[in-house]
């Protein structure tokens, strides 16, 4: 089957506003869909799951509450990795205030947190602009990581200052703490994922979207026509921090179990997730994946490449890493600021085409 | 100064209205310099209002007063026969006043369709939950929006461009989509910020029917700022003059033509 829009008309203009225009690519989706959900369980074992599928998910709900911020939005942000940290407290406070709860409402009300805190942090927003707000909001992620180091409530006043995840079920099935079998913790990630890539694609294909767009791409043109320049960064604020809040929950309850705060929300947290973003491609969802899925992969592959087969000093690999990055995000941010996602459109307007490239 | 109520019936056809804008007294300064001197004039429903005169003259000052980017120091604006309290540009648009740029203001990083569809903006109320979810009225909403704005397209004659990234498109045809996305707003007053400046002659012509038939078919009200006098002349109902920030002359296109102020003005100006 070739891939062609021919013969696939739209007959109305919701069909003509769907996420994926072309039937070949709806199908593509729905086989993706079904293997992740129904063969992969089955036959990943932890060792991938661990290194690869649990984190790759988390970090895309970051890359994807980032990239509404700053490629949707146009407000850059360094405070992801705060952030996230707000999601992990406010997961692991709701988990052992309330036992009882089940997990999908700690994530949830995790997110709903977070939300709140990212929409006092970006008050600034509407006064400074690129720079500045880069440096503001540089400033909460300091604050907000001194701020659960600090203050032992956070942290039960445990001895460690580590919070650890408590074990709960769901379904009857040991889903945090040390028993949690891995492929039941990659169901629970992959559930949340679609539905907020769902829920993020859906939000910028419609009104809220295009008032972000309009403040990224001219925030004077916005107002002129109506959009209210403070409800627009603030809700971009707010749903950008629902996600990282999420993002930083599961890190926490599901991917690491138990959390020192500056080892895993620190300022280097805020540059991996800006980093997947760039490199992904501002301003698209696939985009957050294709990001979040490159810099997962990049060091298990440098290091099965480097150490396991050629035998370099895993020192040398590391060092190698911190180049490939520099390098790429040099190249996208000069020659493709919109990333992976924009190389594979090219790819599939060229396929459309192809074989009479014009 | 009284504002009109009474109407009437223009030659071909159409029927000006009572005043939708009223400017009473204007003075803005930047610092030391005054832009608007004093000015007052008004705007009739269903009109098209020109506002002309040499480089630097004030006239961009003027629609940016309407449109509520400029604050003046002095004067009162009337909208729809009630004082207009200080506004942020936001809420004048709310109100139903669009607009069009000097330099084209689009959205650079949408296609075409979006930045028509963010015309409709203030019709789609739908929240944020609803929207996520694609659900009930913002589904809805989405919908009947994008039938209002393909009636826009199909005016324009953009249809072919619908999908088209807007940064793409040449000069000419930006000018058209900026104009498509005032339009979208269906409002009750459209400014125009030199909407032929840069074009050449055809699409002069394309754009000047264009806004006859806006003005013509669905009685919108428009404000127009050009310096092509042909064009002024053929286009509008009547005419302010400007000049260093003064108003220097108003009325129809003849009795403007023949005022000796402006004919001075004019003359002494090296003028494209
Ligand atoms: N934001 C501003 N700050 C300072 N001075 C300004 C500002 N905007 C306009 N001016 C000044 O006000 C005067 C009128 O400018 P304006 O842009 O309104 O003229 P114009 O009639 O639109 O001219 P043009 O035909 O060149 O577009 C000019 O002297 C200009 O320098
Ligand atoms: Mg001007």
């Amino acid at each position: 089957m070739l891939y062609r829009e021919a013969g696939d008309f739209k007959t109305s203009y919701a069909a003509d506003a769907q996420t994926f225009p072309l039937a070949f690519d709806r199908w593509g989706y729905w086989v993706l869909l079904a293997l992740a959900a129904l063969v992969v369980p089955f036959v990943v074992n932890d060792y991938w799951a661990n290194a690869l599928l649990i984190p790759f998910l988390i970090y895309a709900i970051a890359a994807l509450g980032l990239n509404i911020l700053t490629g949707y939005c146009g407000q850059v942000s360094l405070g992801t990795g705060g952030f996230m940290a707000v999601g992990a407290y406010s997961s692991y406070k709701l988990m052992t205030a309330f036992p009882w709860m089940d997990m999908v409402s700690v994530t949830l009300l995790s997110g709903l947190v977070t939300a709140g805190v990212g929409l006092l942090f970006g008050l600034p927003s509407l006064r400074i602009k690129g720079f500045y707000l880069a440096v503001a909001t540089l400033a909460a992620q300091f604050f907000l990581v001194w701020l659960f180091n600090r203050v032992p409530w956070f942290y039960n006043y445990s001895a460690s200052g580590q919070i650890s995840a408590p074990e709960r079920e769901l379904f009857g099935l040991v889903l945090t703490g040390p028993n949690a079998a891995s492929a039941v913790q990659y169901l629970f990630c992959l559930a949340i994922v679609i539905a907020l890539a769902w829920f993020a694609r859906n939000l910028t294909r419609g009104t809220v979207g295009r008032k972000w767009m309009a403040i990224r791409d001219m925030d004077i043109a916005a107002e002129i026509i109506g959009v209210n320049p403070l409800r627009a960064k603030l809700s971009a604020f707010a749903i950008s921090s629902f996600f990282v809040g999420i993002s930083g929950a599961l890190f926490f309850t599901i991917y690491l179990g138990a959390v020192e705060v500056n080892s895993a929300f620190g300022i280097q947290k805020s540059f991996l997730i800006l980093f997947m973003v760039i490199i992904g491609g501002l301003g698209s969802i696939f985009g957050s994946f294709a990001g979040a899925a490159f810099l997962v992969l990049l060091p298990v592959v440098l290091k099965l490449v480097g150490v396991d087969l050629l035998g370099w000093p895993t020192t040398i690999v590391a060092h190698l890493q911190l180049v490939v990055v520099g390098g790429l995000i040099i190249f996208f941010l000069v020659v493709e600021p919109h990333g992976l996602a924009q190389l594979w459109r090219l790819t599939k307007e060229k396929l459309r085409l192809w074989p009479f490239p014009h | 100064m009284n504002a009109h109520t009474d109407s009437f019936t223009t030659d071909d056809g159409r029927t000006i209205g009572g005043t939708v804008l009223d400017l009473r007294n204007i003075t803005l300064r930047f610092g030391g310099v005054e832009a608007i001197k004093n000015i007052s004039f008004d705007i009739r429903e269903g009109e098209i209002r020109a506002i002309i005169g040499p480089n630097g003259a004030g006239k961009s000052s003027m629609l940016n007063v309407i449109s509520g980017f400029y604050v003046p120091q002095e004067g009162e604006v009337w909208f729809r026969g009630e004082k207009r309290p200080q506004m942020r540009p936001y809420q004048v648009a709310q109100q139903g006043v669009a607009r069009t740029f000097q330099n084209i203001a689009l959205f650079e990083g949408m296609s075409v369709l979006d930045n028509v569809m963010c015309g409709r903006l203030g019709y789609m109320s739908s929240n944020i939950l609803t929207q996520g979810l694609w659900w009930g009225r913002a589904a809805r909403e989405e919908t009947e929006n994008r039938e209002s704005v393909e009636r826009v397209i199909d005016f324009l004659e953009i249809q072919a461009i619908r999908k088209t990234p807007v940064g793409r498109l040449p000069y000419g045809l930006k000018k058209r989509v900026e104009l498509a996305r005032a339009l979208a707003a269906e409002p009750k007053l459209l400014l125009l910020d030199e909407p032929m400046a840069g074009m050449n002659v055809e699409e002069k012509e394309d754009m000047s029917r264009f806004i006859l038939d806006v003005n013509d078919e669905f009685g919108t009200t428009i404000a127009l700022i050009e310096h092509d006098m042909g064009v002024v002349m053929d286009l509008s109902d009547r005419v302010v003059v400007m000049d260093y920030g003064r108003k220097i002359g108003d009325g129809t296109p003849d009795e403007v033509r023949s005022n000796q102020e402006v004919i001075d003005a004019y003359l002494g100006v090296a003028h494209d």
